[in-house]
């Protein structure tokens, strides 16, 4: 049926087929029928990476297959998204290997964006824990890859944003703990060099992340927010906690019910928001014990938070630079900064080595900023990209509604060993997206 | 643990009503055609609700078979929930009586069927639940889908009768009416929003009016009042309406 379709940052919108499916063989009629199918999970990719002709819904594809509770092993449909799984894994004291900073998507999202975490420079990206997974391919045939087999599908597919074929199946390994709490701390930090003075500081945290203010000038450039974290053991528990160490009281949602008019987000209040937040933290140090869910998803505690960008919606740009390109991180902090349009929420992080075909992190410095779409916002992307490509850095594809194709082509080192991956199973862009037909993927 | 039994368990709709019941520790025996589909359902039930779940081969319009499908299950299910059904397609169904039989037999002579032989083994058992999932498109014949309305009418009225004989032997049937509801089944149809189900909606609406012991079950409260208008405009003047 045609729906009106969009993804987090309700930009673009566009109207198309959407049909869902929970059998095999119905996923495979309908693939056999149809070109331009761009397989979607719960639509939390800002840009138009899962939009297409005709979009298959994956979330009711959503059986959790096995869970080996000895191991830490999930075998599920890849629809399902995570905040199912969490459910059903942290009582039994697993967690996420990799989680990004919504718990909504889906397991096959996850593999196709190869999601990453604040835990990135000790575990990796998501597809690093992956077993195997199964590809429904343009050909019909479900094929199983993985590290040890199929191994180009396999590369092709984590962050191949769902151009080799259809994710149905993902198996892959949980992270044991013992609590369902996390032992925070946070720590100030003046400026820029300062947090990154600081990242390197805590490095051996499992978790960690910065919220940066990209609005300051002078001394105060870059004033930051670092907030680290590790599982926290029964011991470091208050007594009420330790009753049931893996459960976490519920907690009630607060939902943005409508778009909020687009000023409400103007300079003035992004100012004020950073100003309140930076305040919030009185202290130079702050340690405490809190329940994964604030400490993992402190937005998903608000319901379509989208929404308070207004109807004409919002990019988010995240960028990566190696760590000799500080310089590069500095510039296009002060670009952002001069042109004050920039974001509620910013966030800083330091990823660690990452050696994989196509997907987006590299050892080095990472930001992330939403943009509310307004008149010479793509423009100023456009300048934003060259100074990104000038210092060897990339964007995220997962964020992505608007990057011109030269730029992704030359971002990123693999692009034609992975477009001719693609081919190769995809021969007749019978898997396309709106993102692939404009960055000449699968054109 | 008690048991249900989901006749026709594949579709979105008994899905969702496996999950409900499996989250209230009901064990859930799965029937339907295609049994390899269902396995990861089974699977999906015994990982998330730690319940006992089947896989049984059934048919609906294979009549002979009912009997010992129902006989060769491994425990007498407390409940038996008959989510079958077949929309067809009104136009085809005009012309071509292929189409025609299956909507009439999947949607009422299969239930039917199978059904009786669920009412046998619990009025001698004097206790059991059967809840069948007819329609709101059984209250009035409209030209859209009267095929499919006529069999869902007298599928309703199947179950009233069952309702009606079962009463004295502590058995309880209830007659769920959705509405239109969000499902493969309706996927390439346009349907108002506010009048749409989820199948989660109509499951946990099942649910509960199933602990309630209701009769007839509106699923989205509005369709009661809709089907009330529409029963009562004269035929004179409905006989002339596009619907």
């Amino acid at each position: 049926m045609q729906k009106r379709l969009s993804n987090w940052g309700n930009y673009p919108v566009i109207t198309s087929e959407e049909n869902a499916f929970t059998q095999e063989d119905q996923l495979k009629r309908y693939v056999a029928a149809h070109k331009g199918i761009i397989a979607r999970g719960n639509g939390r990719c800002y840009g138009d990476a899962s939009l297409g002709k005709n979009n298959v819904s994956m979330l009711r594809y959503d059986k959790v297959l096995a869970f080996d509770v000895q191991q830490g092993i999930l075998d599920v449909q890849a629809g399902v998204t995570l905040d199912q799984l969490l459910e059903i894994i942290v009582p039994k004291g697993w967690f996420l290997p990799v989680t990004p900073g919504t718990k909504y998507i889906t397991v096959g999202g996850a593999v196709a964006s190869d999601v990453h975490g604040k835990n990135h420079h000790v575990d990796g990206t998501f597809s690093n824990h992956v077993i195997d997974m199964d590809v429904l391919l343009a050909d019909g045939t479900v094929m199983t890859c993985g590290p040890d087999r199929h191994t180009d599908l396999f590369q092709a597919t984590a962050g191949g944003m769902g151009l080799t074929g259809i994710i149905t199946r993902v198996k892959f390994t949980l992270k044991k703990i013992s609590t369902a709490y996390i032992r925070q701390s946070q720590f100030k930090a003046a400026n820029l060099d300062e947090v990154l003075r600081l990242f390197d500081e805590y490095k051996h945290y499992t978790y960690s992340m910065a919220w940066i203010d990209c609005l300051q000038k002078g001394d105060s450039f870059g004033r930051s927010i670092l907030i680290v974290g590790e599982h926290a053991t029964p011991e470091e528990l208050n007594a009420q906690q330790r009753k049931a160490p893996l459960t976490i009281p519920p907690k009630r949602k607060l939902v943005v019910p409508f778009n909020l008019p687009s000023f409400v987000l103007n300079k003035l209040t992004v100012k004020a928001f950073n100003a309140l937040y930076y305040a919030k933290n009185y202290k130079k140090e702050m340690h405490k014990v809190i329940p994964y869910e604030p400490f993992f998803y402190p937005l998903d505690a608000i319901l379509h938070w989208n929404r308070g960008y207004g109807k004409a919606g919002f990019v988010q740009y995240q960028f990566v630079l190696s760590l000799d390109q500080k310089e590069g991180l500095v510039a296009i902090m002060k670009r952002i900064s001069e042109k004050g349009w920039g974001s509620f929420l910013t966030v800083l992080k330091v990823f660690g080595p990452q050696d994989s075909l196509i997907s987006f992190p590299m050892e080095g410095y990472t930001l992330a900023m939403d943009f509310p779409v307004r008149k010479g916002l793509f423009e100023f992307l456009d300048e934003l990209d060259e100074i990104v490509l000038q210092y060897g850095g990339r964007l995220y594809l997962s964020k992505d509604a608007r990057m011109q194709q030269q730029i992704f082509w030359k971002s990123y080192p693999n692009a034609q060993a992975f477009a001719d991956i693609v081919k190769q199973y995809n021969p007749e862009a019978r898997f396309e997206s709106l993102q692939s037909a404009r960055l000449l993927l699968t054109k | 643990m008690p048991t249900v039994l989901l006749l026709g368990a594949g579709s979105d709709m008994a899905i969702a009503l496996a999950r409900k019941y499996a989250s209230e520790k009901y064990d859930v025996q799965l029937a339907g055609r295609n049994t390899k589909a269902l396995e990861p359902l089974m699977q999906d039930l015994q990982v998330r609700y730690g319940v006992n779940a089947s896989v049984h081969a059934f048919d609906a319009t294979d009549y002979n078979s009912h009997a010992s499908f129902f006989h060769s299950l491994p425990v007498i299910p407390d409940t038996t929930i008959c989510v079958f059904g077949y929309l067809g397609d009104q136009a085809t169904a005009q012309q071509n009586w292929q189409e025609a039989a299956q909507i009439i037999h999947t949607n009422y002579t299969g239930a039917v069927s199978i059904l009786n032989i669920a009412a046998e083994t619990y009025e001698k058992a004097g206790k059991g639940t059967i809840i069948g999932i007819s329609s709101v498109a059984g209250e009035r014949g409209r030209q859209s889908n009267y095929i499919y309305g006529s069999a869902k009418a007298g599928f309703t009225a199947y179950l009233s009768g069952l309702r009606n004989r079962m009463a004295k032997s502590n058995v309880h049937v209830m007659s769920v009416l959705p509405g239109f509801v969000n499902t493969q089944m309706t996927q390439h149809l346009k349907l108002p929003p506010l009048l749409t189900a989820q199948p989660e909606d109509v499951a946990n609406a099942i649910r509960k009016a199933d602990k309630g012991r209701k009769n007839v079950l509106y699923v989205k409260w509005q369709w009661k009042f809709i089907m009330l208008i529409i029963k009562t405009i004269p035929e004179a003047i409905f006989k002339k309406l596009s619907l």
